[in-house]
């Protein structure tokens, strides 16, 4: 075999990682043999089918991804810091900005926000559990296994260097040679089949495992948000599967669609990847409207103004993020009519966005407002997404999209989209239901520094990239010249991202420090909430609720506060929890076996691997494991224990 | 768990119902799936580069034998349910089995297609059109022999514990799997092969 292609190019940098990386896993090996917590960390954790434990999981990669995606941020702004940098060449600018964009997208929004509606969704909507466990595992270790996947490909055979988006034919055999884009294909399809089958699982969640009384126009906004996402990830993510599957039948069975010979069509992949790509952006920021829904009438202390146009302008967004893929290609051909459709479908998506908007603002009108965490975030997001809606309905319109295509101002729109909708709105929603599940809050003060960091270096960073833009400096440029002037922005650029590594640091400390030294919460309630997830205790109980509880009105658990509407009526019996299974993590593993082998064309292991899968499929199928009970008595006692009385 | 006698048994508890209808939205992403394929398909279909066309490849023969196994087996398969329900788990079995059967013959019948066609040098590099072609078929063939393995899983937890709440789930949603490919089928029998061959 040709050992060769493991290898990437002789980077100092490159190897400072590998290192670095080997010696984070062998401490990790080594810490967890040493404390004895291979056992635990089996039992509790990866074997766990608890959806609050997946969550946590799922939060934690997140945070792990949005560190790598972060080196590789400040790598990029570095490299373009000064005119003539020698930090990166230009091979490993491609790496970096391809795998940024990646892992930011799919390895760190969309996981975050997947894992805060893991631990919040059954909550809100008073149910048990998920509908379907044991596959809500499967789903974490298909993305768990598909994000380490692209991650191993940097120091084992190279990135994938052809952009997030891949295009060919720069992103064949011919252009791209490394087995980088290999990765590329199979790390996102093995995750991207465990999006679907989470937004498969949590449509039926949502649909047929609400508690009594609570109809869909009683559902909390979040949770509407999230049955709207899910219903995108199942209609967006096959088209991803498919795109995925032709690039690699591309590439390693040498097939002619997207080449550039032959009868293949390029311009194929384009139109796949955005009718995938667009709806994507819808699938990470829906959510956080959500998020900063709940969170604006908790601090607000109102109902949300407007819920039913709320709810009906993200299905109006979801539908129109389906018709407008091609504004991500105005220039390449093709013709006027097919670009004023998308032209004015695109700026269409800004109506509902408004109305949305909208109620935001006249929520807080007459609010009593308290100004947590969690809060501030929402308030800054309205504001700085708002620039963001601005600049992309000026990308929008097709003519004026000739000047700025692909170049910085394209950039800064989007991360003036993307990071207040999506980043600020998981930071606001981990600060806000961190309590929830492990019963202390987060320092305020903390998180207040690193909140101010984090807008006020946003905006140095990425304000500058406007003007950038509009001088000309086009993106994915590694390096520019001192005639061009493009220097100083750039600076402010790098400054400004320097600035946001420091509020994520102090965020994490805040974790930290938090742990370490805040008061334990007794109450489990408390920001004075108004959903369902604040009437369980804090931590959650294994079942959730102890009674199921029958809802009346919205925000259901306000008005059991405000009007003493009785909220749990039952009294307590056994309760039906699913047992612990091992089998979804070992299928993730041999997924990631089964695509290393396909990146680097092993077909022998790779049968084997793919017997495997079948192998573990059938296992599961063939299980007869029906759970257990949890007796009255036990739950009753749990109760009072978490509630804090003397049993 | 609760087994509520008035409905039938595959929907009898509430795990039961619920793996129904999420087997009905996965179906519902198998949708734009295949769609995606069919638009790849459609947008290759005159690119043949140097190789052949369509007209040129197809036969009616073996594509209307695969066809009649698989309309067939997609009538018995609802055989199958419909004894099922009535508890004769023979009948059943029988019915499953011959269902599965003819998914093998429709396998083979594929499989010996495509030999024909490599032969005639058409393969998945030969052109842009062929690929797509090997590839909307293939993803087909693959359901099909996913299914048959499903399928044959089925048939042995069945036998071993006989009709149950869970059994019946089980293969009432494979039943679904199949009506689906069948539907399927009809697109790409119609589509590829009969337009092709015009
Ligand atoms: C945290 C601070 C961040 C900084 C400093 C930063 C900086 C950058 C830079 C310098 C580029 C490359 C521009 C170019 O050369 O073309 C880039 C590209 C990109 N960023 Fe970020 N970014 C940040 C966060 C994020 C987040 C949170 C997301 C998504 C949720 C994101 C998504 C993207 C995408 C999709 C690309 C395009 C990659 C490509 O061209 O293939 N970024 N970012
Ligand atoms: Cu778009």
């Amino acid at each position: 075999m040709d050992l060769d292609k493991f290898k990437v190019h002789g980077e100092p940098l490159i190897y400072g990682a590998m290192v670095s990386i080997a010696l984070a896993t062998i401490g990790i090996l080594v810490g967890l043999t040493y404390f004895k917590k291979w056992g635990y960390l089996w039992r509790e954790w990866l074997t766990t089918v608890d959806h609050k434990k997946i969550g946590v999981m799922y939060i934690l990669a997140a945070l792990l991804m949005l560190f790598r995606g972060g080196v590789d941020a400040i790598m990029m702004r570095l490299q373009t810091a000064a005119p003539e940098m020698k930090f990166l060449d230009a091979q490993h600018y491609n790496e970096v900005f391809t795998t940024h964009g990646l892992i930011m997208i799919l390895f760190m929004a969309m996981p975050f926000i997947i894992g805060l509606m893991n631990v919040i969704i059954p909550l809100q909507i008073g149910a048990r559990d998920v509908a379907f466990p044991r596959l809500n595992a499967v789903s974490f270790w298909l993305f768990f296994m598909g994000a380490m996947l692209l991650n191993i490909s940097f120091v084992i055979g190279g990135s994938p260097d052809a952009g997030w988006s891949a295009y060919f034919p720069l992103a064949s055999l011919e252009f791209s040679p490394t087995v980088g884009n290999n990765y590329y294909s199979l790390a996102l399809q093995i995750s991207g089949i465990g999006t679907l089958i989470t937004g498969v699982n949590f449509i039926v969640t949502i649909l047929k495992m609400r508690a009594p009384g609570m109809t869909l126009m009683k559902m909390p906004m979040f949770t509407w948000s999230v049955l709207i996402t899910n219903v995108i990830i199942v209609f967006a993510f096959p088209v991803l599967t498919v795109a995925l599957a032709l690039m690699m039948f591309d590439r390693l069975f040498g097939s002619q669609f997207f080449t550039m010979a032959n009868g293949g069509m390029d311009m194929l992949w384009a139109n796949l990847f955005w009718v995938w790509g667009h709806p994507e952006v819808y699938i990470v920021i829906l959510p956080a409207f959500g998020i900063y829904s709940e969170i604006i009438a908790t601090f607000s202390k109102k109902n949300l103004y407007g819920y039913t146009s709320m709810v009906f302008s993200m299905v109006i967004i979801s539908l129109l993020s389906f018709l407008v893929w091609a504004h991500h290609f105005y220039t390449m051909g093709q013709g006027v009519m097919v670009n004023s459709f998308f032209s004015i479908t695109t700026m269409a998506i800004a109506v509902p966005t408004g109305v949305k908007i909208f109620n935001w603002l006249f929520t807080l009108r007459k609010g009593r407002i308290t100004f947590t965490t969690p809060m501030l975030y929402t308030l800054a997001f309205i504001p700085i997404f708002t620039i963001g809606g601005v600049t992309g309905v000026m990308l929008a319109m097709a003519s004026a999209d000739y000047q700025y295509h692909n170049t910085m101002f394209l950039v800064a729109h989007f991360h003036y989209v993307l990071i207040p909708g999506a980043v600020f709105a998981v930071i606001a929603g981990f600060h806000y239901w961190f309590p929830k599940v492990f019963g202390f809050r987060l320092n305020e003060r903390l998180g207040k520094h690193a909140f101010w960091w984090i807008i006020i270096s946003f905006n140095v960073t990425f304000f500058p990239l406007f003007f950038l833009g509009l001088m000309g400096m086009t993106r994915r440029m590694y390096t520019y010249s001192e005639e061009s002037g493009f220097g100083p922005l750039n600076m402010l650029s790098f400054v400004g991202a320097v600035g946001l590594a420091i509020g994520f640091v102090i965020l994490v400390y805040n974790i930290y420090w938090s742990t370490r030294y805040m008061p334990r919460d007794t109450t489990s309630d408390p920001w004075d909430g108004r959903t369902l997830e604040w009437a369980t205790p804090s931590p959650i109980p294994a079942y959730n609720f102890a009674v199921v509880p029958n809802v009346k009105t919205r925000d259901a658990f306000w008005a059991a506060k405000q009007d003493n509407v009785p909220l749990f009526e039952d009294k307590i019996t056994k309760i039906h929890l699913p047992n612990n299974t091992g089998k979804p993590f070992i299928l993730g593993v041999i997924f990631f076996f089964l695509g290393f082998f396909l990146v680097f064309s092993m077909w022998i292991p790779a049968i084997v691997a793919g017997v495997g899968v079948i192998i573990m499929l059938a296992a599961m199928s063939f299980d007869r494991d029906h759970g257990f009970y949890v007796p009255a008595e036990e739950v009753i006692a749990t109760e009072k224990k978490l509630r804090g009385e003397t049993v | 768990m609760k087994i509520d006698a008035s409905k039938p048994l595959e929907y009898s508890t509430e795990e039961n119902s619920n793996k129904i209808f999420g087997f009905w939205v996965f179906l519902g992403a198998e949708i734009p799936l295949f769609a995606t394929l069919f638009t790849v398909y459609f947008v290759m279909v005159n690119r043949f580069a140097s190789g052949p066309s369509g007209k040129e490849l197809f036969e009616i023969g073996p594509v209307l034998m695969e066809t009649f196994l698989l309309l067939t087996s997609s009538f018995t398969i609802g055989l199958a349910i419909h004894a099922m329900r009535h508890g004769y788990k023979k009948a059943m079995m029988f019915f499953m089995g011959i269902t599965l059967l003819m998914g093998l013959g429709f396998i083979g019948i594929e499989i010996d297609e495509f030999f024909t066609y490599v032969h005639e040098g058409a393969t998945l590099q030969t052109s842009g059109f062929l690929s797509s072609l090997f590839v909307l078929l293939g993803t087909h063939g693959a359901h099909v022999s996913f299914g048959f393995l499903w399928g044959a899983g089925i048939m042995i937890q069945l036998w071993r514990q006989g009709i149950t709440p869970a059994t019946a789930n089980k293969a009432f949603i494979f039943s679904l799997f199949w009506h689906f490919l069948d539907v399927v089928w009809i697109f790409i029998f119609s589509f590829v092969y009969l337009k092709g061959m015009m």
